[in-house]
């Protein structure tokens, strides 16, 4: 049997994001700041919110690139990375935004509050719903990409505003990085980070499938057509 | 010459809104019957009318700029005049400011129709220079994007249905800032109090044109 090299990316990808729920739920100590019991198993909330934060913003940026690429090349390939990316990209966001709730609850004892980063992720991850409909929406192929090139490049200012929120207007979200300390005891790094990169890694083996089945879905179409041609 | 086409466009559509009247009128008593809801839907609950006042004037001022928007390409598109305007021999860009600048007066006259009944109704010194300032940049953002994005929903097969969900969640950081500031200057603060808001509300509006400006020859070209 041929194994090919994707499997071998997607094993690899398993083993780590198994390693990294490890390392976040029996490795990483207690933190030490947080009086309840609620209120310290929620905290290992950080150990995926965080990462899937990232790893959202990476995938929109890779679809304002995918995007911006398409306008000036016009090749189909980067119309595939934009919606891919936007696709693998709500899914983390959606777990970013539920995840977050989660541990909003016993530590702001609410599930929701409309503080500026909140607000904000959340209207960018309104953005990429509206891209997903625009794109259902079209019927000519060709311009349901351009549409959703430009979407994708309007709709993607707001990312920025999201990640700066924090900074430009008071807020109560905790800030774990700043310019001269993290909010993170040195024993907590190594977890975090090893998960920073596992959700990484698995966005772009989701990514590589995703190509997978809409390269796929193009050959379909077109061994459709120069059959009905025949 | 570029100004001359912008212009020619900006009169067209005058031109053939005076002919009907169809989106003034409309988007005049749907903004008014908004504060009338917006009234029967607060009174029971809320003190102070001013509390809400900027809320329920940008509300109203976005929906029924909504309607204008959603009328702007459909008559371009249905009647032809969208081909005519693409085989015209001038820069695509001038259909944009053409158009962005006619939703624009369309929207802000409705604004000046309808601010002295909200103030009145509201019982709320709305009509301030800085309110009206903070109107105008609020507006001229959401038309800038609004153009674009008019653009394209017609092209789609939802149409109307479609633009506020593309619109609203871009505009949102216009909408935050807009009524951020309109209360504040209700309240009585100074200019140097919220000058933060007033450069999100100035760079948005740069920026989301800039763009707009850029990628429209990719939303009209065939």
């Amino acid at each position: 049997m041929r194994i090919d090299k994707t499997t071998i990316l997607n094993v690899i990808a398993a083993i780590v994001i198994l390693v990294a729920l490890y390392l976040a739920l029996i490795q990483a100590p207690d933190p030490a700041n947080v009086d309840t019991e609620t209120q310290r198993y929620a905290q290992r909330i950080i150990y995926f919110h965080v990462p899937h934060a990232w790893v959202g913003f990476l995938a929109f940026l890779v679809t304002f690139v995918g995007s911006v690429l398409y306008l000036l090349k016009g090749q189909r390939r980067w119309d595939i990375l934009a919606l891919s990316s936007v696709e693998v990209g709500v899914a983390y966001m959606t777990a970013t935004i539920v995840t977050g709730s989660i541990w909003a609850k016993p530590t702001w004892n609410t599930w929701w509050t409309w503080d500026p980063r909140l607000t904000t992720s959340t209207v960018t991850w309104l953005i990429y719903i509206s891209y997903i409909m625009l794109r259902s929406a079209l019927d000519d192929p060709a311009r349901q990409a351009r549409f959703a090139a430009v979407y994708g490049i309007v709709g993607f200012i707001s990312v920025p505003i999201t990640f700066f929120a924090i900074r430009w207007w008071r807020t109560i979200h905790p800030v774990l990085f700043d310019s001269s300390s993290m909010g993170l005891s040195s024993n907590m790094r190594f977890p975090f980070f090893f998960s920073l990169g596992a959700f990484t890694l698995l966005y772009f083996v989701i990514m590589i499938q995703r190509i997978r089945v809409e390269r796929l879905a193009d050959r379909v179409d077109a061994l459709k057509e120069s059959f009905f041609a025949r | 010459m570029f100004l001359r086409q912008i212009l020619a466009i900006i009169h067209k559509d005058i031109t053939a809104e005076l002919r009907t009247k169809e989106m003034f009128s409309s988007m005049f008593v749907f903004a008014l019957l908004a504060v009338i809801i917006f009234n029967f839907a607060f009174e029971l609950r809320v003190v102070d009318a001013l509390t809400i006042a900027p809320g329920v004037l940008w509300v109203s001022v976005v929906f029924a700029g909504m309607l204008g928007l959603n009328r702007s390409f459909v008559l371009e598109k249905d009647r032809g005049c969208l081909d005519g305007l693409l085989l015209a021999p001038m820069d695509r860009s001038a259909i944009y400011f053409g158009k962005m600048a006619g939703n624009f007066i369309f929207i802000t006259v409705v604004e000046a129709m309808i601010l002295p009944i909200f103030a009145a109704l509201l019982n709320v010194n709305l009509i301030q220079p800085w309110i009206l300032g903070v109107l105008l940049l609020g507006t001229l953002g959401f038309s800038g994007v609004g153009t674009l994005f008019s653009a394209m929903a017609v092209h789609t097969r939802a149409r109307e249905v479609l633009l506020p969900v593309l619109l609203f969640p871009v505009v949102v950081p216009i909408l935050i800032a807009a009524v951020k500031l309109t209360a504040g200057f209700l309240d009585g603060q100074a200019l140097a109090d919220m000058s933060n808001w007033m450069q999100l509300l100035v760079s948005f509006d740069i920026i989301l044109i800039a763009v707009s400006y850029m990628t429209f020859d990719y939303v009209v070209e065939e």
